[in-house]
């Protein structure tokens, strides 16, 4: 009896702090004991059993980004050995989809919340910016299945794309100025129009059932 | 008032079609159906050729009944055309009204004209002619042109909401419009149930050509869009199927008769029309897919062979009573994707273009004949029946929404607010579908069949004008989410990080959802279908191949011209190049985003146009002929200069600015030297050689391992000349300095040519290399600005 309360007590701590419900916490327990072997952590090599996530082109951002320090809110930069269950749960609450009974500031805070996420991934040296360098190694990362596009091709698109986010973030340049990279300001003007909220969310609880509706 | 335009167009053909229809009166007179006496005049012309003898040889003579049919369509699709382009041509009109308004007026304008000097129309319309000739090109071109994606992500809601929607729409007016029936006063007490669901069915269809016609100005986000398209397009196989079904009872029962095991026999039959439509449909996509696998060498046959194994599904599918239209959207759809990747270049386009002409046609022929009938003697008003048709249209179509629409809302992540439902439900506009199938409801079963023809006239009406001219507005007035297709790599790239991105978390997860099905799909699609379904050896990206054939062209040309003489080319293109500014041409933004979503998940999505009123342009072709005369630019500058390598970037360009350049970047080893170059057209710097680079694999592995973030604009790097690497000799080794400059080096190939600035006039054209230059410059460099400021350029973190 003692244990089980303690274990609701826990329960209702990770609810609190993440936002998901008992079911949901429930559910993504089961889910960490399976990958973990029943170790109370994960490490990084515990995620090569995943079948699917072999053929993922960004698999190694994937997997980092749940050891990354500033996700786990641990600290800015470096990469955690092993992760618990919270932890598990705090990188989860990311993609928690943007509840609409929430008002416009928390709203806004899910988003930045949400960018900052992906920033992460993006800036992978925690320094940041997002260089020239991190951003071609995304896009060459993405483009990895084809083997049919050259490597240039992928670098080119990469600088291009940073010249669009220079011209978009910083505006006119004067000749001397430099651009070092995307802060998360730049970073949070480029996606100003886009709706991450619509894209950036995991459908949780559903498990057995096919989502067939978006 | 907008047609003020309309009259310049008008004038002749105008002229063109009373002169004719004045012949055509007279020489109809003669006999009392033009069909028959074209026939007889048929037999006459060629019998008198044969028999008698002529009494004289005339030197002129009219034969107007010959030609009557042919000729008569051919100038209502003219006229119609030139209808179009005056449309677009006087600006303020399209955003006044859709384009659809502008097709209905014409017709009846036609109808006017035709019923003004009493002439016999040819019969366009008849229930063969519509459903075997007219319909399917419309269908098909809405199925090839559908966004697949979205569309199959919201698949859900779409079914629920376009099946439901039209059953409810269908049998709510019909039964209303029954019960208004049934009061007396309304003189309409012999239209019994059946004909009223009939008309019910028949009257809830949504036109996708007129829905899609009004939604081209307001530009929604693009959940609601794929709702609107998604019930559109599957709105009307649902409606003629329900409307087949109870022209089965009309014909089979009286009303008495029907029993409860009838009622269940058309829910079955409803749902294997559907189903079976749409297997026929795959299959003979799939046949289709597989045939143009061999079709390289006759690449002429490969429109034919797409278009005829559409139709023939089409065709197939209606022999068995299932349903047509399902099954050519079912074909088109499954077809896209395999042929697209088969056929070349030029078919490929050939089909896009044909395809719209051949639906833009049908669509004008109907509207034309609709307002042909508009006009004529052919309609029966009753206020009652048309008033409540309009009335109960509007209510039911209401009700469906909001009904379905928060019970779908439960399920949804993201639930359609209010202002979208409004919105959805403001869109139901009636078109020519509706009318078609109530012109061709069989009198003999319809007695009152000019009442149901009038009322969807004035319904058809109604929408198209008023909602189709007010929904702009409305969208603005309710501040719907608009669409923010802001076409920029850095969405595409964003977008596509965040699709690998869930799929990851989903898989960690152990979630299995309608994403997760749509990456089974892909991997068995990739494994099975398109091993057989597509030709070997084909790349994956047509801008990959098309790269690949340029590069092959200079390499011959490199062969075979050695150096050539004329710069004249070039200046041309420097004036142009002024013009630019800091941004990226949308042709390397497009060719970018190509790129990227060819490849990133290794399917080809060429036609991403929505609209079909706006194709999209041929961007590769016009990249083609960009890239070529770059190339030849680049080239011929880089012969002048004695450079045998063609990476050299456009000639008369300035600097280009480069943003961050990290030095650490890993080239491959035994990469493509990049000539850094700039040239300056005042040939001041002839007697600067340009500088070649070579990837060096030393160099390569010691960059690897490099960690600084040292950052140099290209800008800097080019006003600082020698200064910067200056500084790198004072503190970095030969080598690496070398590397990094390769690194500096920096550009697109000239495939994405990027930013150009001001030409700096006076200033040598090789300020990049020279940065970079290093050791080489440092010896290459004769009257050099050495004495630039050196901007704080190296930039550390």
């Amino acid at each position: 009896m003692g244990a089980t309360h303690s274990a609701s007590e826990e329960v209702r701590e990770l609810e609190g702090k993440t936002g998901f419900s008992s079911d949901q916490i429930e559910q993504l327990h089961r889910r960490f004991k399976h990958l973990s072997g029943d170790q109370p952590t994960i490490r990084k090599e515990n995620f090569n059993n995943i079948p699917d996530l072999e053929l993922n082109p960004i698999r190694s951002k994937i997997v980092r980004a749940f050891f990354d320090n500033r996700n786990l809110r641990k600290g800015p930069s470096g990469l955690a050995d092993e992760i618990n269950f919270e932890d598990f749960l705090t990188i989860m609450s990311y993609f928690r989809p943007i509840d609409t009974t929430m008002d416009e500031e928390q709203v806004q805070l899910c988003r930045k919340e949400k960018l900052r996420f992906l920033f992460h991934m993006y800036d992978s040296d925690s320094d940041g910016r997002i260089t020239l360098e991190e951003y071609r190694n995304v896009v060459e990362e993405l483009l990895s299945g084809n083997p049919h596009i050259e490597k240039e091709s992928a670098r080119s698109i990469a600088d291009g794309a940073m010249m669009e986010a220079a011209s978009v973030c910083v505006g006119r340049m004067e000749p001397d100025q430099v651009y070092e990279g995307i802060t998360f300001d730049d970073f949070l003007k480029i996606w100003q129009g886009i709706d991450i909220e619509t894209k950036m969310h995991v459908r949780f609880l559903n498990m057995e059932t096919i989502a067939l509706c978006h | 008032m907008g047609f003020q335009m309309l009259v310049p167009f008008g004038p002749w053909n105008w002229l063109f079609l009373l002169v004719a229809l004045r012949c055509g009166g007279a020489s109809s007179d003669l006999s009392e159906s033009t069909n028959s006496s074209a026939q007889h005049e048929l037999n006459v012309r060629f019998a008198a050729a044969g028999s008698e003898p002529a009494e004289t040889v005339s030197v002129f003579a009219l034969d107007y009944d010959y030609v009557q049919i042919p000729y008569e369509v051919t100038l209502w699709i003219l006229l119609a055309s030139l209808a179009k382009i005056g449309f677009h041509v006087y600006h303020p009109l399209p955003g006044l009204m859709p384009e659809s308004c502008l097709l209905v007026l014409v017709g009846a304008l036609v109808g006017a004209i035709i019923f003004g000097t009493d002439h016999k129309s040819p019969p366009v319309m008849d229930s063969s002619i519509y459903f075997l000739y007219l319909l399917p090109p419309i269908v098909l071109e809405g199925g090839y042109f559908m966004p697949t994606r979205p569309f199959f992500e919201n698949i859900g809601s779409i079914l629920w909401w376009a099946g439901l929607g039209a059953l409810i729409n269908a049998f709510g007016i019909g039964l209303s419009l029954y019960l208004i029936c049934q009061i007396q006063a309304f003189g309409l007490s012999d239209v019994n149930l059946l004909q009223n669901l009939l008309f019910g069915s028949l009257i809830s269809a949504v036109d996708p050509v007129a829905v899609l016609a009004v939604f081209e100005e307001a530009r929604v986000n693009e959940q609601l869009y794929m709702m609107i398209f998604g019930e559109a397009l599957l709105n009307d196989g649902i409606s003629v199927v329900l409307y087949n079904i109870l022209i089965a009872f009309t014909k089979m029962h009286k009303f008495e008769d029907i029993e409860p095991v009838d009622i269940l026999a058309g829910c079955a039959r409803f749902v294997i029309v559907g189903c079976g439509g749409v297997f026929f449909g795959v299959i003979f996509g799939f046949i289709s897919a597989f045939i143009t696998r061999f079709t390289q060498n006759i690449s002429a046959i490969e429109p034919l062979i797409v278009f005829m194994f559409s139709y023939l599904s089409y065709l197939a599918a209606e022999t068995l009573y299932l349903s047509g239209i399902l099954a050519i959207t079912a074909c088109a759809v499954t077809m896209k994707k395999y042929v697209e990747e088969n056929v070349s270049q030029t078919s490929y386009t050939t089909i896009k273009y044909f395809m719209k002409m051949l639906s833009s046609v049908s669509e004008t022929l109907i509207f034309i004949f609709m307002g042909v009938s508009t006009i004529g003697k052919n309609h029966e008003w009753n206020w009652a029946f048309v008033c409540f048709t309009l009335a109960f249209c509007q209510i039911w179509r209401a009700i469906s929404v909001f009904a379905l629409f928060y019970i779908s809302n439960q399920f949804r992540t993201f639930p359609f607010s209010i202002k979208d439902q409004c919105i959805i439900f403001y869109s139901g506009v009636r078109g020519a579908g509706s009318f078609s199938l109530a012109f061709l409801l069989p009198l003999s079963l319809f007695p009152r069949k000019k009442m149901f023809v009038t009322a969807t006239l004035v319904v058809i009406y109604f929408t198209v004008f008023i909602q189709g001219i007010t929904i702009g507005p409305l969208v603005r007035y309710l501040d719907v989410r608009k669409t923010n297709k802001k076409e920029s790599i850095n969405e595409e790239l964003h977008t596509r990080l965040m699709d690998h991105l869930k799929a990851g978390i989903e898989d960690v997860c152990g979630q299995w959802s309608h994403y997760q099905v749509r990456d089974k799909f892909k991997k068995f699609d990739h494994k099975y279908l398109r091993k057989i379904l597509i030709r070997e050896n084909l790349p994956k990206s047509s801008i990959v191949s098309l790269y690949k054939k340029l590069e092959m062209k200079q390499a011959i040309e490199m062969a075979e011209t050695g150096i050539l003489s004329s710069t004249a080319f070039s200046i041309p293109h420097q004036a142009q190049r002024i013009q630019e500014n800091k941004r990226l041409s949308p042709e390397d933004v497009e060719s970018m985003r190509d790129i990227l979503t060819h490849n990133m998940y290794q399917v080809r999505q060429r036609t991403l146009s929505y609209n079909k009123y706006n194709l999209k342009p041929q961007t590769s072709e016009k990249q083609a002929k960009e890239i070529l005369i770059r190339r030849q630019n680049t080239f011929r500058e880089s012969t002048r200069k004695g450079h045998s390598l063609p990476w050299g970037r456009t000639a008369g360009t300035k600097n280009i600015r480069y943003l961050s350049f990290p030095y650490s970047h890993p080239q491959p080893a035994g990469g493509d030297v990049r000539a850094a170059e700039f040239t300056d057209h005042d040939g001041s710097d002839a007697e600067v050689p340009s500088i070649m680079f070579n990837t060096h694999s030393p160099t390569g592995s010691l960059q690897e391992g490099r960690r600084t973030q040292e950052i140099i604009p290209m800008k800097s790097l080019h006003r600082g000349g020698k200064p910067p690497h200056l500084g790198y000799q004072r503190n970095r080794s030969q080598e690496e300095q070398l590397g990094r400059g390769r690194r500096a080096v920096l550009r697109p190939k000239p495939l994405f040519h990027a930013v150009d600035e001001e030409f700096e006039s006076g200033e040598e054209s090789e300020e990049e290399a020279s940065a970079i230059g290093s050791r080489w410059s440092a010896e290459h460099r004769p009257g050099r600005d050495l004495h630039r400021s050196h901007s704080p350029l190296l930039q550390r973190k």
